[in-house]
């Protein structure tokens, strides 16, 4: 999920097909006020693309804004700027970064300036800092908000009744405030057509990930896996160059499936694959090429990760339905990631672990988010005690520099790998409960 | 016993209460009550009227500071605030035992979490996650938290072997509306005389309610705040504080009294804030279920937690303190709390609109060290009465 791309960087034709994607996206935001299109704020998790692209506004979402200032190294200012006017060094970084960004003309990163939005959609999925966030914004601008408020898995299902109420909140809050602010009426037809392209793309899309699970695999889940969500988290779910992103990622990875080789990282292609990691978490946005050099200099390759899930989990069957417009834009946003129990995620991480033949679980626990770190030295010392295999445990932040130590990353994250590797010396599987990397408490009651 | 002393000998019960991690008033209860069942819930509101309606205690969990920290902490980063690593201690560390089941209501992603982790680490015992609307419709949101509310009662139905019957439930809201109003005739007392009803007193009669049950608590309240208005105290020449900002993870009461000594008169506040979550009686009679709904979501009190529809965030704080005559506002925060410190810049800017005056601070509930809070809070009080007498 990124779409900031530095130079002197290897790129995948597909990476450039979402460069140009992204770049005529935000072209179309910096016109968006003269060509009279209406512009909507909204979350990545549980965003309605179709039903925005079925009343034809076009949406920004402030967390791609955040990682993109990360990744072009911004963030750090923004975040400072924040502090100063008030707002406090503990909570999410990516809030901090929007309002510092805000404050500083709402540039984005095609330089150009950031629309006002038309209406603030408050889609409430997997994470408590969306509420503050947007009621944050609300002080600054004068539009409309509406908020959609999707419960959370507690029992580790979509209750029938949480469905329900998502779907009475489009029909009373959320397309009728979409109906006022453009002044069109709704159309399900269209949204089912949009919902069409997005079923298309996204079975394209699960293909990409599940080749992983070949030896050696042909992407990286986590790194390389950012760019592969992007269009589908984002705006490009459900259009056509949506479609078309997909087919032409799969038939690359595809190519490199048959031809035997790994995954393209900035620097070219990747060596021998040495090491199957899971990964759990966000990634550090700031130093992400050099997160990423860390893996690839060790023959790391992320197989399979929970932030690719952050925008639903696909490769478990979920696709949008057609026939059911409403409700399945109900169950897609209760579906995301952190929306599930934790239960859940262990379940899914271990799932992972199995399915895709990996080394074991890494968690990179960012300082911003709440939503993802609590409770993930738990899920660590689960995963491990039921797959049997080691669990390494690192710590970063998503957009503030000041929580990215490279020295320690580095270190904690080689000697994971040294861990398995003397487990696999040794020919046997990493035993239930062994010390990992970080923790080694006692725990558990 | 005097006057004096009786009032005392109420304080020291209920600072023991306060003091107990063992919740042995739990256990007393249960051994007086055979059979019957204890459910703990977590900040900042659930229904205590449901689990009274069952027959059981509802038990108030909301961490604990004194407690030394052994395994706590192995579950949780250090960018986490303090409240799920006490609770975790007291679960694992056995202390929650007399608990049959716990309810962890919907206010933030880490009581979120620590849902899930229960599940986890207690399979045996009930656990459930409190989801509250986010939305005020009765139609909509209204239609959504009737359903939670049936879950819970149905759940405690099981729990308890028994259904839980309208009549009792009826019964309940009475009893809890009685605490509402005894409660809010405490808050009265204090705002009017600060000197003879002192905060960190308030708060340990209000916690005590987290462990007794509510005919108890019902009986302590009407009995200290007699005793404590009889009090023969002069006022002093302290400043009116609100605090805001503790409606979580609760500063130790050794803070509460710091604020006072340092010349502040805590007027109002939101610490504990769940017994006084609801604003006004619920219908007692009709459909109790629909009562209980109807109170949450058009008479509920404004919390960072709860979503702000009119975007007025800050407001209530600055109509609360206009109410109760505050000179100035405590902003006094858990560190690592979101809610309330992603809300504060909001109600901050509320507060200055208002031109009130206003200081802020962070705590954990484990803090033990009042020193720089007491001289932050004496300049504070020096300023204001400077001030005021200029
Ligand atoms: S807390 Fe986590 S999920 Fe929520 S906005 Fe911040 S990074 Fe995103
Ligand atoms: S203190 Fe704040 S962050 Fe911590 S559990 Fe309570 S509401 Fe959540």
């Amino acid at each position: 999920m990124s779409g900031a791309q530095t130079e002197d960087v290897h790129k995948e034709p597909s990476m450039r097909l979402q460069k140009d994607m992204i770049g005529g996206h935000f072209q179309a935001l910096a016109n968006a006020k003269k060509n009279g299109k209406k512009v909507v704020y909204t979350f990545v998790p549980g965003n309605l693309a179709e039903l925005l692209a079925a009343f034809e506004v076009l949406p920004v979402l402030p967390e791609i804004n955040a990682l993109q200032s990360g990744m072009r190294k911004k963030s750090g200012m923004f975040i400072g700027e924040a502090e100063k006017l008030g707002h406090s060094e503990d909570v999410c970084t990516y809030v901090k970064c929007d309002i510092g960004m805000l404050k500083n003309g709402n540039i984005g990163p095609t330089g150009e300036k950031l629309p006002d939005p038309d209406l603030l959609l408050l889609s409430y999925t997997g994470c408590f800092t969306f509420l503050k966030w947007f009621e944050l914004l609300r002080q600054e601008y004068d539009c409309p908000i509406a908020m959609l408020h999707v419960p959370y898995q507690a029992d580790g299902k979509i209750e029938p009744g949480h469905r329900e109420y998502v779907v009475n909140q489009l029909r009373t809050e959320v397309i009728p405030k979409l109906e006022e602010v453009t002044g069109k009426k709704f159309d399900i037809d269209k949204l089912r057509e949009h919902l069409k392209l997005s079923v298309q793309a996204e079975d394209d899309f699960v293909a990409v990930l599940e080749s992983a699970k070949h030896r050696p695999s042909p992407i990286d889940s986590y790194f390389g896996g950012v760019y592969y969500i992007g269009p589908m988290f984002t705006s490009f779910r459900g259009s056509e160059a949506g479609v078309t992103y997909y087919r032409a990622l799969r038939q690359e990875v595809e190519k490199r499936l048959a031809a035997g080789v790994g995954p393209i990282t900035p620097d070219g292609p990747m060596g021998e694959e040495k090491f199957r990691l899971v990964v759990e978490g966000p990634p550090n946005w700031t130093s992400f090429r050099e997160f990423w050099k860390m893996f690839h200099d060790e023959g790391a390759v992320v197989v399979a990760s929970s932030y690719t899930k952050v925008g639903g989990l696909y490769d478990r069957g979920f696709r949008h339905d057609p026939e059911n417009p409403l409700e399945t834009l109900a169950d897609y946003c209760a579906g995301c990631y952190t929306n599930l129990n934790l239960p859940q995620r262990i379940d899914l991480l271990c799932q992972y672990v199995e399915e895709f033949d990996a080394d074991g679980l890494l968690i990179n626990s960012v300082k911003s988010c709440n939503s993802f770190s609590a409770g993930q030295l738990l899920i660590l010392r689960e995963v491990e005690k039921r797959t049997g295999r080691p669990g390494g445990f690192v710590e970063s932040d998503l957009v503030d520099p000041r929580y990215f130590s490279g020295a320690n990353i580095k270190n904690r994250l080689e000697s994971y790998l040294q861990m398995i590797d003397q487990k696999r010396s040794v020919g046997v599987s990493a035993a239930p409960g062994m010390p990992h990397s970080k923790v080694d408490v006692e725990m558990g009651p | 016993m005097s006057k004096m002393s009786q009032v005392n000998a109420l304080v020291e019960r209920a600072d023991a209460l306060y003091r107990d991690a063992d919740f042995t008033a739990v256990q007393r209860w249960k051994e007086a009550n055979p059979g019957a069942k204890a459910v703990g819930y977590l900040p900042i509101y659930v229904p205590r009227e449901l689990i009274h309606a069952a027959g059981m205690l509802p038990v108030g969990v909301t961490g604990h500071g004194d407690i030394e920290i052994i395994r706590g902490d192995a579950y949780f980063q250090s960018y986490i605030c303090h409240l799920p690593r006490s609770v975790v201690e007291l679960g694992v560390s056995g202390r929650l035992d007399s608990l049959d089941g716990i309810l962890f209501p919907s206010i933030c992603d880490v009581v979120r979490n620590l849902s899930g982790m229960w599940k986890v680490m207690f399979p045996d015992r009930w656990t459930k996650y409190f989801d509250v609307p986010q939305n005020f419709d009765m139609e909509v949101g209204g239609k959504f938290y009737r359903a939670e509310l049936n879950s819970v009662r149905h759940d405690l139905e099981e729990l308890g072997g028994k259904p839980i019957l309208d009549d009792a439930l009826r019964a309940s809201i009475a009893v809890y509306n009685e605490n509402r109003q005894k409660l809010e005739a405490l808050y009265d007392a204090r705002s009017r005389k600060p000197w003879k009803v002192p905060a960190w007193e308030s708060y340990l009669m209000v916690r005590a309610g987290f462990v007794l049950p509510v005919e108890e608590h019902n009986a302590l309240l009407d009995e200290y705040l007699a005793l404590a208005m009889a009090r023969d105290e002069k006022s002093k020449d302290h400043i009116r504080v609100v605090v805001t900002g503790a409606f979580c993870e609760q500063p130790p009461v050794e803070m509460i009294r710091t604020l006072e000594r340092a010349g502040c008169y805590i007027v109002d506040d939101d610490f504990l804030l769940g017994s006084r979550w609801l604003r006004q009686d619920v219908n007692a009679e009709g459909d109790p279920i629909f009562a209980l709904a109807d109170a949450f979501l058009n008479h509920s009190t404004s919390a960072p937690s709860k979503y702000q529809e009119d975007g007025k965030n800050g407001e209530a704080l600055v109509a609360i303190a206009k109410e109760k005559k505050a000179d100035g506002i405590v902003f006094c925060a858990p560190s690592f709390c979101d809610p309330a410190l992603l809300d504060q810049p909001m109600a901050v800017a509320a507060v200055e609109r208002a031109d009130i005056p206003y200081t802020s601070f962070l705590y954990s509930e484990n803090t033990g060290q009042f020193q720089v809070i007491r001289e932050q809070a004496g300049t504070f009080a020096d300023s204001i009465r400077l001030w005021s007498n200029s």
